[in-house]
């Protein structure tokens, strides 16, 4: 048994609270608190002006759940990420991939496609409001040059949505491309000179050394993606405003109007529980699914 | 004459059948020549060990064979095939890593599969090669299990076996045993001659570690700054090193080296006289050894103790089965010598020490044995 006032490795004492009240009292306060009671308020009719008009149970829910633009809004955000997570998980990892080496070009490529992830969400939709621009944009002249005739991206129902999706990828591309580069760097070089005197193809080395060997950060770089996009809203808001017709209206959109124009706390409350058991189960899921390949 | 490899040149062994050979090999890193215009035959069948210090070359060496380097000039043959230009899966050769390279999310028996499943080799081929290395390894309940799983003795047979089932011209084994502790070490070394006379492959093995280079080698290729000193085996380099570097890297303790004040001669042979004014008769012509400057070098196993040379005992080394002494002369040059595991000794008590001279070696200025007659 320790003596009193001898600390060590396995010395219980309560002294030592002391060193995590720091944290656990700002995570208690900016995190536990307000998911309580945001948690708490969805079940409120609570208006910015009015005020606090009681307990309504799940009427906010079951309003969200009528609404159609909610439901379409719901629609949308999971479109967006399944457009842009493989995207960040495909290109990013094939952008890691050929710029993997200790080549002067490579590190200037790389600064050049994280370069991009420090811009501001304005500077962004700006950027792309001017490639966008139907008949005077970058595209319209790119598409111009090959004869054909200019698109209109941001108005267009069908293509609104992805135009998004096409400014997000190139705006973060750099996170996602530098976990994946963190990610190779650790795998040994020798096993690929293993492998290249096991005669395997450079195919055969991909599937069998390099996919295997980053399968943690692959899983890694989806969920935080899928986490972030989820949470789609500056570059829709500021690109689309969330339509034409609402076709590419995120949920945080929704939850933004709902409480900041129409006040309606409450009410935004609930939507914001919808997303969060959205991207839950989304998160769960890939765990499941990463685990199962990990075991099998 | 001891074998001393010619760097331009090749050694007396071109009657056995064709091994590898090495023709006027370099390589340069940047401006760092890390080998130059070396030389080798390794006879098929062959144990050669490449021993040096860290950064002679030897593991490049090794590498350029495997195809993981590229030479900057000269020719690679392996079994009377050119091989250096060719990819490292194509040159028969079998690797055995420092770390291993085990593939870690691979099960053992899929590791050692891999490298047959590359090349198409069929399904019931592959289990027999497996199935027989395993065996011979023993490491049959293993084969399930993932590298992770394995303790470094195991992950070490591993390596091997993956090896072995490639039915490879050479195994090549770069440092294999230095992440071994010792005892497992000495175990594997033995394991691994066992290995070769069982296997009669060709076998290049890289360390720095003499004992595993004598204890291993059939012959041993002593390595220094990208060249060979010396090739021999492993009685030859200890007994009559063609160098001072290979007289003082071969051998516990190193061999003890004390300038020569002048020499005479003496029934043809050299006498060396030493700055304490000692004689040590040497069996080596003094027609052999050159004019100016000249070291005597003489193991601690040929200084007797007795009569001769005043000296006071500084450390005792208690080594079990023998006891190292090192002494400190009149003069204030320090020499070790051997004493039984259990002699008695005490630190400051003074001894005297006679060298046998017919052990003697004299080394010219730029450090070349003077070639001594055969004992």
């Amino acid at each position: 048994m320790a003596a009193q006032g001898v600390a060590g490795v396995g010395v219980r004492s309560t002294a030592n609270v002391l060193f995590v009240l720091p944290y656990m009292a700002v995570l208690a306060a900016l995190l536990i608190f307000p998911l309580g009671l945001g948690l708490f308020l969805s079940f409120q009719d609570w208006d910015m002006l009015g005020g606090w008009n009681g307990s309504v149970g799940w009427e906010n829910f079951a309003n969200l759940f009528t609404d159609k633009i909610f439901l379409g809004t719901i629609r949308n955000t999971v479109l967006f990420v399944v457009m842009t997570v493989p995207a960040f998980v495909a290109l990013g990892l094939f952008l890691a991939l050929a710029l993997n080496n200790g080549l002067r070009r490579s590190v200037v490529m790389r600064t050049i496609f994280f370069g991009s992830s420090v811009l501001s969400v304005t500077i962004v939709t700006l950027i792309w409001r001017l490639v966008y621009l139907p008949d005077r944009g970058l595209l319209a002249d790119i598409l111009g040059l090959v004869g054909l005739p200019s698109i209109d991206m941001v108005a267009n129902e069908s293509r609104a949505l992805p135009s998004v999706a096409i400014v997000t990828v190139w705006w973060i591309i750099g996170l996602p491309m530098t976990l994946f580069l963190a990610g190779l760097q650790q795998i040994p070089a020798e096993l690929y000179e293993a492998a290249a005197l096991d005669n395997a193809s450079r195919w055969r080395v991909f599937t069998s050394i390099t996919l295997p060997s980053i399968r943690r950060t692959i899983v890694l770089v989806a969920l935080i993606e899928v986490i972030l996009q989820f949470q789609v809203f500056g570059q829709i808001f500021l690109i689309t405003s969330g339509g034409p017709n609402n076709a590419s209206r995120p949920i945080v959109q929704y939850i933004y109007e709902a409480g900041f124009r129409d006040w309606q706390l409450g009410f935004a409350a609930a939507a914001s529980q919808v997303l969060f058991a959205l991207m839950l189960l989304a998160a769960l899921a890939q765990f499941w699914f990463a685990r199962r390949r990990e075991a099998a | 004459m001891p074998e001393q490899a010619d760097q331009n040149g090749q050694l007396a062994h071109n009657s056995a059948p064709p091994g590898l050979s090495l023709r006027h090999v370099g390589k340069r890193f940047g401006s760092f020549e890390a080998i130059s215009n070396l030389s080798l035959e390794v006879p098929e069948g062959e144990f050669a060990v490449f021993l040096g210090p860290s950064g002679c070359g030897k593991s490049t060496l090794l590498r350029m064979v495997a195809g993981l380097e590229a030479p900057n000039g000269g020719e690679i043959h392996l079994g009377g095939r050119r091989i250096d230009s060719l990819p490292p899966g194509d040159r028969g050769v079998a690797m055995v890593f420092q770390h291993y390279a085990l593939y870690p999310h691979m099960t053992v028996r899929q590791n050692m599969e891999f490298g047959l499943r590359n090349i198409g080799t069929q399904a019931t081929e592959i289990a027999r090669r497996v199935a027989d290395a395993a065996e011979m390894l023993e490491i049959g309940t293993l084969l399930e299990r993932k590298p992770a799983q394995l303790s470094g003795g195991q992950r070490q047979r591993v390596a091997i076996g993956r090896a072995i089932v490639k039915e490879p011209r050479i195994f090549l084994f770069d440092e294999p045993l230095s992440n071994l502790d010792a005892a497992l070490r000495a175990r594997t070394r033995v394991e691994l001659a066992r290995l070769h006379q069982r296997m009669r492959a060709t076998m290049v093995f890289v360390t720095h570690d003499q004992v595993e280079a004598m204890t291993m080698a059939t012959r041993i290729v002593v390595m220094n700054r990208g060249r060979i000193e010396q090739v021999g085996t492993p009685i030859e380099v200890y007994r009559r090193p063609a160098t001072r570097f290979v007289a003082s890297f071969i051998g516990t303790p190193a061999m003890n080296f004390l300038p020569v004040a002048r020499l005479e001669e003496q029934a043809g042979m050299a006498v060396a006289v030493l700055a304490n004014g000692a004689r040590v008769a040497t069996a080596i012509p003094a027609a052999a050894v050159p004019a100016g400057e000249v070291t005597l070098g003489i193991r601690a196993e040929d200084l007797h103790p007795g009569s001769g040379m005043a000296a006071t005992i500084e450390v005792i080394e208690r080594l079990g089965e023998r006891t190292l002494v090192h002494v400190r002369l009149t003069d204030g040059a320090t020499l070790i010598y051997d004493e039984p595991g259990d002699a008695e000794l005490e630190i400051g008590q003074p001894v005297a020490l006679s060298p046998d001279g017919q052990a003697a070696h004299l080394f010219d200025a730029d450090g070349r044995a003077c070639a001594a007659e055969a004992r």
